[in-house]
């Protein structure tokens, strides 16, 4: 059977090979992330060069974390493409709704403790599995 | 939109990976463009189209039309 497209290395191979970057990526990001977060506290004892050269390589890394992203949302063929994007719309209507719901309880002070970003990435999280795990389940 | 898709692959004794990897596309894609869950893109129906050397019309029929 003749492939379609001329490319020199076929699409699955290449699928796997951006999901295993935007891995690499993610994986470097979150790792720094723990490092700027607990570095201050546990391993340089709060001096700010190395927490500000800690949080520059995690905004570094962060940005390539996105590239990396993009270039897997560009391999994907177009059904998984679909079940990204209203994966992601879901992520982020839910996380802008909830999110400013959120920080108004605080600023209204209907809520005793102070609104956390930590929760948002939670929620935005969850949702974006839901929605990965909905879309699977829509065209199975 | 009805396709015929499964009986055109089941004709060349072809398996749906086979035919995700001829098309480019997943298998999950595949499958679910025959159970009729996914309308394929112009540009995949083309590709379709080439690869089982028919047309687009013979391959896609419009359940209103049909």
């Amino acid at each position: 059977m003749k492939k379609e497209n001329t490319d020199t290395s076929d699409w699955g191979t290449r699928t796997n090979k951006r999901t295993i970057h935007l891995a690499y990526w993610t994986t470097a990001w979150v790792v720094t992330m723990a490092l700027a977060t607990f570095g201050p506290k546990f391993l340089w004892h709060s001096n700010e060069l190395l927490t500000l050269l800690a949080i520059l390589i995690n905004l570094g890394l962060g940005i390539g974390m996105i590239v990396a992203n993009i270039q897997h949302l560009k391999v994907l063929d177009e059904m998984m493409q679909k079940i990204q994007l209203e994966a992601m719309g879901l992520s982020l209507g839910i996380g802008v709704v909830c999110g400013l719901s959120y920080s108004l309880l605080d600023t209204t002070n209907l809520i005793s403790s102070d609104a956390e970003i930590s929760y948002l990435v939670i929620l935005m999280s969850l949702t974006y599995l839901v929605g990965i795990f909905t879309g699977h389940r829509r065209y199975r | 939109m009805k396709n015929r898709l499964k009986v055109l692959r089941a004709e060349r004794d072809w398996t749906q990976a086979e035919l995700a990897t001829a098309l480019e596309v997943s298998r999950q894609t595949v499958n679910a463009i025959e159970t009729d869950k996914y309308d394929p893109s112009l540009p995949l129906a083309f590709k379709i189209s080439r690869l089982f050397g028919k047309t687009i019309e013979d391959i896609f029929q419009d359940e209103e039309t049909s």
